[in-house]
């Protein structure tokens, strides 16, 4: 049949090419609700008699959104991949006492205190990520027992703060560049390497692939135990750097700094917030930095104008809500090319 | 190497104690179009995904270049140069086709995935191809399904594999791309590449395979020359007896207008008037893209019409939804059956009652008890009711959609690829039942991109072209006609 080599331009035409055009993705859109809530924030505060985006205003939003950038990015890593981690504000309590103990006050134990808490949390992250894929147990239920676990031995072996940190390390809790504290300053350079690895490496691709279709992936060559074991890994890592950023805050270790600020929950709806399809498969670091910084913004906003904290939770679950319905929308519209 | 680079001796796989496979052999020689053949289910995908490291075979072996081998997972046959285009699209949405292309084989430059060389590399095989208007940057999502089953093919080529199997890779293809896949495995195999091809289409194995081996509830029948063989010859190889003609009488009397379009459209039709009757099968033919399945997804109310009018029996209305769609008493048997026609993880029954269920009240909404008759109406072969759809072969999959449908009687039904992926015997009983649907009063919209199916349905082929209707043509006209108007020109002056 000749009519083969017939060259079809209105499949061409009817099918976009899908080229980069400038879009209201959930990314962009975060940042412009970031942007307006600044604005709104400013005008209601001011109203209020205050000002905002002060150097104590941005101090305070900052400092927020260093220990739930941190969690939140990790928690960014497993959800992509289509998992999830609920075990990590029993850890980030855990390894806040992991390096306050092991420091004891001594100069000279900061690094071995801070490398024990990081491998304590690797050592959880790994079992989350074992108990996944080879027992396979649903992710949420995994986790979950893990963080039970946690608790457990958390509530049996401490009643309160324990531990102290030196001098010398509570530097990283307080020092800042002008009104940026340095603490946040590294925050964005772990989310960077975690774009980076996300956005531009192999096991960072494998991540999206898992999480988009498992089967998929393996048919497709992807070992997909390992990246899922290995996103595990680095969530719990993140939560265990919280853990110790906290430590050097408060000058020793607490057993449930972490769950106090609801750190589990908080970072998930960071993540879903800037985007991240719960399901898997998409989402990033951006979106949920710019996540981070709308939860934080509402925070400081509340603080200023001393609202209620029923009213502050009331707003916080509105605005998660009318997010994740918006994104939904975005997703039904732009489905399919017939 | 060896001239033969694969063979499978004896192997048997049984699921849950259902024996699946029952000591198959195959051989594939380097340089040969290997075509399998059989009804659905009788464990042709199966057998590919044993080869493919999906699934351990219980007793038998694989051998490639004569040494025998072990896979543990798909990337270990992968490794092995094995590439299989699973029957299924196994293809990530949201990520872009190089991706997808690429996925699990990134290659990295300075420990980053050099993406620059991953689109390049699938923009020439695109284009080697000649499909060079898919984007290699385009998300998948924004693919029609044809277009997705090129990035599979690519995704296979891209391997540098020496063993390509194919899974029923036409099943989504309209003609003029199913003439370029020919072109390609035909390359393909002048390279000395062996390649197997599953296909339930008479005419791809005998212009394109140069042996046939044939397949029956598990067991090994036989494998032939292709040229040795008739096409009566392999069907009753593979269905154990002889059909008579494929396509049913059209007998039944057109009655009254059933569905009427008025220069309906959308963003994606323009100005489309066409009619069914009550009795009537019309065909709905063009290239992909050219809005054939617009109109039907238009017609259901997935992405209703914006302009024009939509009349059913003669009266306005507005279908905004397909819940309304159901409730007029219209039907879709949609051309994605994995994304939209089933509820995988669901049984064949809660499958075949779901818009029954959904769309009806009361009793009626609840009756049961004809299913087993409307199953073998439409020849599922399950292992039960209660069986997940998912384990179903792919013919099967397809079946119980267009079961699901006939739950309801709508009085409209429009399909869409009714017979993709199911095997001679089953199109055939297909055809009867869409005919005596159409005896019983029902008006059917029936689109294809298998034109000797199209043609031979149909009481009427209505001819869409970027869009819009280019031309009606009675039963019975030729495939040269259909063409001529599904490409622009004329009737049947083509380029
Ligand atoms: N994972 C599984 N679990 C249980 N049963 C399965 C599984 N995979 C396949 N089967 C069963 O094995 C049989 C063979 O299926 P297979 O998919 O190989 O058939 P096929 O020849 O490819 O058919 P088709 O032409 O319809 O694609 C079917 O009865 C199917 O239900
Ligand atoms: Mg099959």
């Amino acid at each position: 049949m000749s009519v083969v080599q017939e060259k079809v331009p209105v499949a061409r035409r009817a099918q976009p090419a899908g080229g980069r055009r400038f879009a209201f993705t959930p990314t962009v859109t975060v940042y412009l609700a970031l942007a307006a809530l600044l604005v709104v924030g400013s005008v209601l505060v001011a109203v209020d008699g205050g000002v905002l985006l002060d150097q104590g205003g941005i101090l305070n939003i900052l400092t927020r959104s260093t220990v739930l950038g941190l969690v939140a990015v990790g928690q960014t890593m497993v959800i992509v991949t289509g998992s999830l981690d609920l075990s990590v504000a029993y850890l980030i309590g855990l390894c806040s006492l992991v390096a306050a103990e092991t420091m004891a006050g001594q100069g000279s134990m900061v690094f071995p205190g801070v490398a024990l808490a990081l491998a304590v949390a690797a050592a959880v992250g790994l079992v989350n990520g074992l108990v996944i894929t080879v027992l396979k147990a649903n992710a949420f239920i995994a986790t979950l027992g893990v963080a039970l676990i946690l608790r457990g031995w958390l509530e049996h072996n401490y009643t309160g703060p324990a531990g102290s940190v030196p001098r010398s390390f509570q530097h990283l809790g307080y020092d800042r560049i002008g009104p940026v504290p340095v603490a946040a300053l590294l925050m964005l350079l772990i989310a960077a390497g975690a774009w980076w690895y996300m956005r531009r490496t192999r096991p960072g691709y494998h991540m999206y692939a898992v999480g988009g279709d498992i089967e998929v992936a393996r048919l497709s060559g992807v070992r997909t135990s390992r990246t899922i074991v290995t996103a595990h890994v680095l969530c719990a890592l993140m939560a265990g750097l919280a853990g110790v950023f906290l430590a050097s805050r408060l000058g020793s270790g607490a057993p449930y700094v972490g769950t106090d600020a609801g750190y589990d929950l908080e970072s998930i709806a960071a993540v879903v917030l800037g985007g991240a399809a719960l399901a898997g498969g998409r989402g990033g670091v951006v979106g949920t930095l710019g996540g981070v910084l709308i939860l934080a913004t509402l925070d400081t906003i509340f603080d200023d104008l001393a609202v209620d904290p029923f009213f502050k939770d009331v707003v916080r679950g509105v605005v998660l809500i009318v997010a994740v319905a918006l994104y939904a929308r975005r997703k039904l519209t732009s489905g399919r090319a017939s | 190497m060896s001239d033969i680079p694969v063979r499978l001796e004896g192997i048997t796989k049984s699921f849950l104690g259902v024996q699946v496979l029952r000591g198959v052999d195959l051989e594939l020689r380097a340089g040969e179009v290997h075509a399998l053949m059989g009804e659905n289910g009788a464990g042709k995908s199966t057998l590919l995904k044993v080869l493919a490291g999906v699934h351990k075979p219980d007793t038998g072996r694989v051998l490639l270049d004569g040494e025998e081998v072990s896979f543990s997972a798909p990337r270990d046959a992968q490794a092995a140069g094995i590439a299989i285009i699973h029957q299924e699209l196994n293809l990530l949405p949201h990520r872009t086709v190089a991706e997808n292309v690429f996925l699990g084989r990134e290659p990295v430059k300075r420990g980053q995935v050099d993406r620059r060389a991953m689109e390049a590399e699938t923009r020439r095989l695109l284009e080697w191809l000649g499909e060079d208007g898919i984007a290699a940057d385009a998300e998948v999502v924004r693919l029609s399904v044809a277009q997705r089953q090129v990035v599979e093919i690519v995704k296979a080529l891209s391997t540098d594999a020496k063993v390509l199997a194919m899974d029923e890779p036409t099943a989504a293809l309209a003609d003029h791309e199913v003439e370029l896949l020919y072109d390609l495995v035909k390359r393909l195999r002048e390279r000395g590449m062996a390649i197997l091809y599953v296909s339930h289409r008479m005419r791809e194995v005998f212009d394109l395979s140069q042996r046939i081996t044939v397949l029956k509830d598990g067991a090994f029948v036989t494998c032939v020359e292709t040229a040795e063989i008739t096409s009566d010859q392999l069907v009753r190889h593979m269905v154990g007896r002889s059909l008579d003609a494929l396509y049913p009488d059209r007998s039944s009397a057109a009655g009254e207008v059933r569905l009427a379009l008025k220069n309906a459209g959308n963003g994606r039709v323009r100005d489309v008037s066409l009619e069914v009757r009550a009795g009537e099968i019309v065909g709905l033919a063009g290239l992909q893209g050219s809005g054939r399945s617009a109109i039907a997804r238009a017609v259901w109310g997935v992405q209703p019409f914006t302009s024009g009018v939509l009349e059913l029996d003669g009266k306005p209305v507005r279908i905004g939804n397909p819940r309304t769609a159901v409730r007029k008493g219209i039907g879709y048997v949609t051309e994605d059956r994995k994304g939209e026609g089933l509820a995988l993880s669901q049984s064949v029954r809660d499958n075949a009652l779901l818009v029954r269920r959904a769309a009806l009240r009361g009793s009626a909404a609840r009756k049961h008890t004809d299913l087993a008759e409307l199953l073998k109406s439409v020849n599922v072969v399950s292992r039960g009711q209660h069986q997940e759809v998912r384990y179903l072969s792919g013919g099967n999959q397809q079946k119980v959609v267009l079961g699901k449908w006939l739950a309801v009687r709508p009085r409209v039904l429009v399909v869409d690829e009714p017979t993709r992926g199911i095997d001679v015997g089953a199109k055939q009983a297909v055809y009867r039942l869409l005919r005596d649907l159409a005896a019983d009063g029902m008006a059917i919209l029936m689109i294809s991109s298998e034109l000797p199916e199209l043609i031979g349905m149909s009481d009427r082929i209505v001819v869409m072209h970027e869009g819009a209707v280019a031309g009606e043509l009675p039963a019975g006209a030729s495939e040269e006609a259909v063409m001529g108007l599904a490409t622009g020109h004329g009737i049947g002056e083509v380029a």
